[in-house]
């Protein structure tokens, strides 16, 4: 039996830790930490409502914007505001870039590297390299000279002795099993992803100005006018280039990404039985297609899926079950750390009771994590894609069955394939072809409502505080890239008096609950095998394939109150 | 110093960017470092014959906001850079190797090239409770930036966090989070580049200047470049001639707001910020926040959450604007309220006061 520590698990966002007891080359324990906490909900406290986006936001630059639109919703649920329209399609077409921009991102820049081997791609023969790519996709630059000259490319820089962000990893670890030609496929298109991706995200920067961190959200709307007869708004030149920026994406999801997705599984289907987790799913449900906030105009339909159990309709998600435990968490409970509290009634303090910096290991019988253990009627929930793929097919929506079986059958692995390491990344595959379809046709009904003269971007009717009752709560929730978020508000006088986030990586990665029983990271690690304990490459596979993001999922409440102190510097 | 490999020109060259798209990047860096258009040879030369430096990239308290700024750069590509300009030995968030292989990479660069390499910092740093709010393979984030940068040849802060503390050193401050001059004291040929997040063609160019001329570039007294925090917003505003003609959005969406009217009124932080915002503009040009209809919110300032914020009410008093041009005094009559004063002029002034750093030697 031995005992490994993972810190910093890299390509992620954030501070993840990980430890694990090995056994005869398997995981039999595993133990997930946040090494980093910065406090954000003390740091609202006492601010505008309005303004608390635009810090939410920042607690997270990778899935930039998500918590920005769950802080709007929060607000505007605390105040019963409804949005124009045109926001609501701007919000659309924000969230849904986002999503298809990380999700590349993730899979070509985070995530290949655990199934592709670099330096076995210097031995490919390009011309071999070109079949192979032309045989799953009719992608224009699959020539032999595209794939020499990235060969090339690489070569150079092995040849230059700096290996900079590739040196030390676990090139030639036997787990790689990729043929070479395979492999330099995949290294070209992590090249050409990281093009795609800058250009791809500017449908974020001619919304809101920038990206990361868009500069366009508001409580009652968005910032971004539209007009199609005017220079400074969104209008008929700039849905020209958002429509097209759309469209590359399309195509480059379905030519790129999907086939290379689908090639590299094909290679990895012993991967389809391995980090299944805890078999618990959920998702609050994302894009309304219309103003209404049923189930059923969520383009991503929200549910709660119990013990795998894909073949019934999904439950329905009751926010009141969600509760929060800290019993291994470096935060104490006045009433005991052993009951979990619901977010409006959340009480949390910091209290480190890990070992003193510089340690060697947790104290993992104890508190171990600054992430908190968030909790669906006392269950743990795995939430992301793959939960929000697996309820949409369990839901029945027409276009999901259609991939899924499509993409199951080409890989000739059943349905229970998709619980696992394997159907993780094959699922956010999935989401992302389906939701490039779907941007284009909002950016259609955006140009629409503006050929009818519909040109409203913001409902100003409380938008001045002195309109605002004097105690108000609500709550706000989007699907982020990595799964649920929430964020829940109270404002008293017009201040915010309480905040917090419930974020995805909190669900996923949380340590123990009172009961001992794991989190999705903790649990899906089990039985994962280690076939050298010093490169653990598998799991990375397995915990790559959650996405984690840990600057989001780390967060305290305070309901002692806090004044916040102007501080005004003078230098 | 590493192994010379070969010229940037033929590295470019070998993956088909022109000879031509090479000078374009070198115009466009001579024109974000507001050079005269004759120093474009001598960065094209530069660029063809520096080395492959090695950058060393710390993570903190920190969203990764810069990160992603950096994976948008497109001239030259995030690619380009990576693999062909610097050698980038460590960055958690795009790095291959993990755990205690990747902290390898780290030491092997410090044992390497001890006072040859970059180092940049992104994120705060929490000092209270002996910094157990940041660890990373169980050290404190002090500690790392202790070791690293007080070894590096030049240390970059990006964004606002790695300045002053960014938003988790707002407020309450509850972890005790400093930006990373106040967490390692003393550190020589330190530039700090604000923002939420650093705007990459910034991050760039101050690399380039580094490589072209064998030193920093000027800074203001709060160690940012003059080259991209020189001028206030305001004075460079595609919507200033609103302002002085008095043209106000006054709700969100209305013909003013579609037409690009000011934002004074909608809280615009641009007459008190210090960017080539409006110049530069964001992801390749695309865009900006004041372009695309918000106001600013000063992410470039100092402690900006705390001193920019509200974020939507306006300026109340514009001291320190207005101090090099009589149609700000238009403006100003047309807002009404406003005070110019003596001492918002001798506040300005001492923002641009040019300090030079001492020169930076690389080794070739």
């Amino acid at each position: 039996m031995a005992k490994i520590a993972i810190d910093p698990v890299t390509r992620i966002e954030g501070h993840l830790r990980l430890e694990a007891q090995v056994e005869n080359g398997r995981v039999v324990d595993a133990w997930s930490s946040s090494t980093m906490f910065r406090g954000m909900e003390l740091i609202l406290r006492g601010r505008d409502p309005r303004d608390a986006w635009v810090f939410a936001q920042r607690i997270c630059g990778v899935c930039t914007t998500v918590h920005a639109l769950a802080s709007v919703r929060a607000v505007e649920d605390a105040l019963g505001i409804q949005i124009p329209d045109n926001a609501r399609l701007l919000r659309n077409i924000i969230a849904s870039t986002l999503d298809i921009q990380d999700h590349v991102v993730h899979f070509y820049h985070l995530h290949a590297l655990d199934w592709v081997d670099i330096v076995s791609a210097l031995k490919a023969d390009p011309a071999k390299t070109a079949e192979l790519a032309q045989s799953i996709s009719d992608w224009p630059k699959s020539t032999a000279g595209y794939f020499k000259a990235t060969q090339e490319r690489i070569q150079r820089f092995v040849d230059s002795g700096q290996l900079g962000i590739f040196a030390n990893a676990y090139w030639g670890h036997p787990a790689y099993q990729l043929p070479a030609e395979a492999n330099l496929m995949a290294v070209a298109h992590y090249l050409e992803a990281l093009d795609w991706q800058r250009e791809m995200v500017k449908i974020h920067a001619i919304i809101g100005g920038k990206n990361p961190h868009p500069q366009t959200f508001l409580v009652g709307g968005m910032a971004s006018p539209v007009d199609p007869n005017t220079q400074k708004a969104i209008n008929t030149g700039r849905i020209a280039q958002m429509r097209a920026l759309a469209q590359q994406a399309l195509e480059f999801v379905s030519k790129v990404y999907i086939p290379d997705l689908l090639a590299i599984a094909s290679f990895y289907k012993d991967w389809a039985g391995i980090g299944g987790g805890v078999g618990n799913y959920m998702s609050y449900g994302e894009y309304p297609l219309s103003g209404d906030k049923s189930a059923a105009s969520m383009w991503a339909p929200p549910g709660v899926i119990l013990n795998k159990a894909v073949g019934s309709p999904p439950a329905a998600v009751d926010q009141a079950k969600v509760a929060e435990y800290v019993t291994h968490s470096w935060y104490s409970y006045a009433s005991g750390d052993e009951a979990g509290l619901h977010p409006w009634k959340g009480e949390t303090e910091p209290n480190y009771t890990g070992p003193k910096p510089p340690f060697d290991w947790l104290t993992t019988e104890g508190k171990y994590s600054w992430l908190k253990t968030p909790r669906y009627d006392d269950a743990p929930m795995e939430v992301g894609p793959l939960a929000r793929t697996l309820i949409a097919y369990a839901a029945g929506r027409p276009r999901t069955v259609e991939v899924v079986n499509s993409v199951l059958g080409q890989l000739g692995v059943g349905a229970e394939a998709l619980f696992s390491t394997l159907g993780r990344t094959g699922a956010r595959g999935i989401e992302t072809l389906l939701m490039c379809e779907q941007l284009l046709g909002w950016i259609e009904e955006l140009s629409a409502n503006m050929g009818r003269g519909d040109l409203a971007i913001h409902n100003s009717e409380k938008w001045n505080p002195a309109s605002w009752p004097k105690e108000a709560e609500g709550w706000g929730y989007t699907e982020a890239p990595r799964g649920a978020l929430g964020h829940w508000v109270r404002i008293v006088d017009g201040k915010i008096a309480n905040y917090q986030c419930v974020v995805p990586t909190t669900w996923n990665g949380s340590p123990r609950d009172a009961k001992g029983v794991r989190g999705p990271y903790e649990s899906s690690l089990i039985d994962t095998p280690v076939a050298d304990l010093e490169q653990p490459l598998e799991i990375l596979r397995t915990v790559h394939s959650f996405d984690p993001c840990m600057a989001c999922s780390v967060h305290v409440v305070n309901s002692r109150g806090v004044e916040v102190n102007r501080i005004v510097v003078t230098k | 110093m590493p192994s010379r490999t070969p010229s940037l020109e033929v590295r470019l060259r070998d993956h088909g960017i022109s000879r031509r798209e090479f000078l374009k990047f070198c115009s466009l860096m001579t024109a974000t470092l507001a050079l005269p258009a004759a120093f474009t040879p001598k960065i094209a030369k530069a660029m063809n014959t520096a080395a492959r430096i090695p950058v060393v990239w710390l993570e903190f308290q920190d969203c990764a906001g810069n990160t992603e700024s950096f994976l948008r750069s497109a001239a030259p590509t995030t690619a380009e850079i990576v693999l062909e300009q610097i050698s980038l030995n460590y960055h958690e968030t795009i790095m291959a190797p993990a755990g205690a292989a990747a902290e390898r990479s780290l030491a092997e660069t410090l044992e390497a090239y001890p006072g040859k390499y970059i180092a940049i910092v992104e994120g705060a740093i929490p000092l209270k409770d002996g910094g157990i709010y940041c660890t990373i393979n169980g050290r404190t984030a002090q500690s790392i930036a202790q070791e690293v940068c007080s070894n590096a040849l030049a240390t970059i802060a990006v964004g606002a966090c790695a300045w002053d503390g960014g938003w988790p050193g707002a407020g309450v401050n509850p972890t005790g989070a400093v930006g990373l001059r106040e967490a390692v004291p003393g550190l020589k040929n330190l530039v700090t580049m604000p923002g939420c997040p650093v705007n990459v063609v910034n991050l760039t160019a101050l690399l380039v200047h580094f490589i072209t001329f064998n030193e920093l570039p000027a800074t203001d007294q709060e160690g940012r470049p003059l080259f991209a925090y020189g001028q206030l917003i305001h004075n460079n505003c595609e919507r200033r001639g609103h302002f002085d003609a008095g043209r106000f959005v006054e709700i969100w969406g209305d013909e003013g707001h579609r037409m690009g009217y000011c934002l004074y009124k909608m809280g615009c932080k641009g007459p008190q910020t210090y960017s080539n915002c409006p110049s530069v503009q964001w992801n390749e040009g695309t865009s900006w926040p004041i372009g695309a209809g918000h106001g600013c919110v000063g992410c470039m300032s100092s402690n900006f959450w705390d001193n920019t914020s509200p974020f939507y009410e306006r300026i109340p008093h514009l001291e320190g604007f207005g101090v090099e041009a009589t149609a700000d005094m238009v403006g100003a009559v047309a807002v009404g309220a406003v005070v110019i004063g003596a001492a918002g002029h001798a506040a300005a002034s001492a923002v641009r006061a040019k300090v030079q750093p001492s020169g930076v030697q690389t080794d070739d």
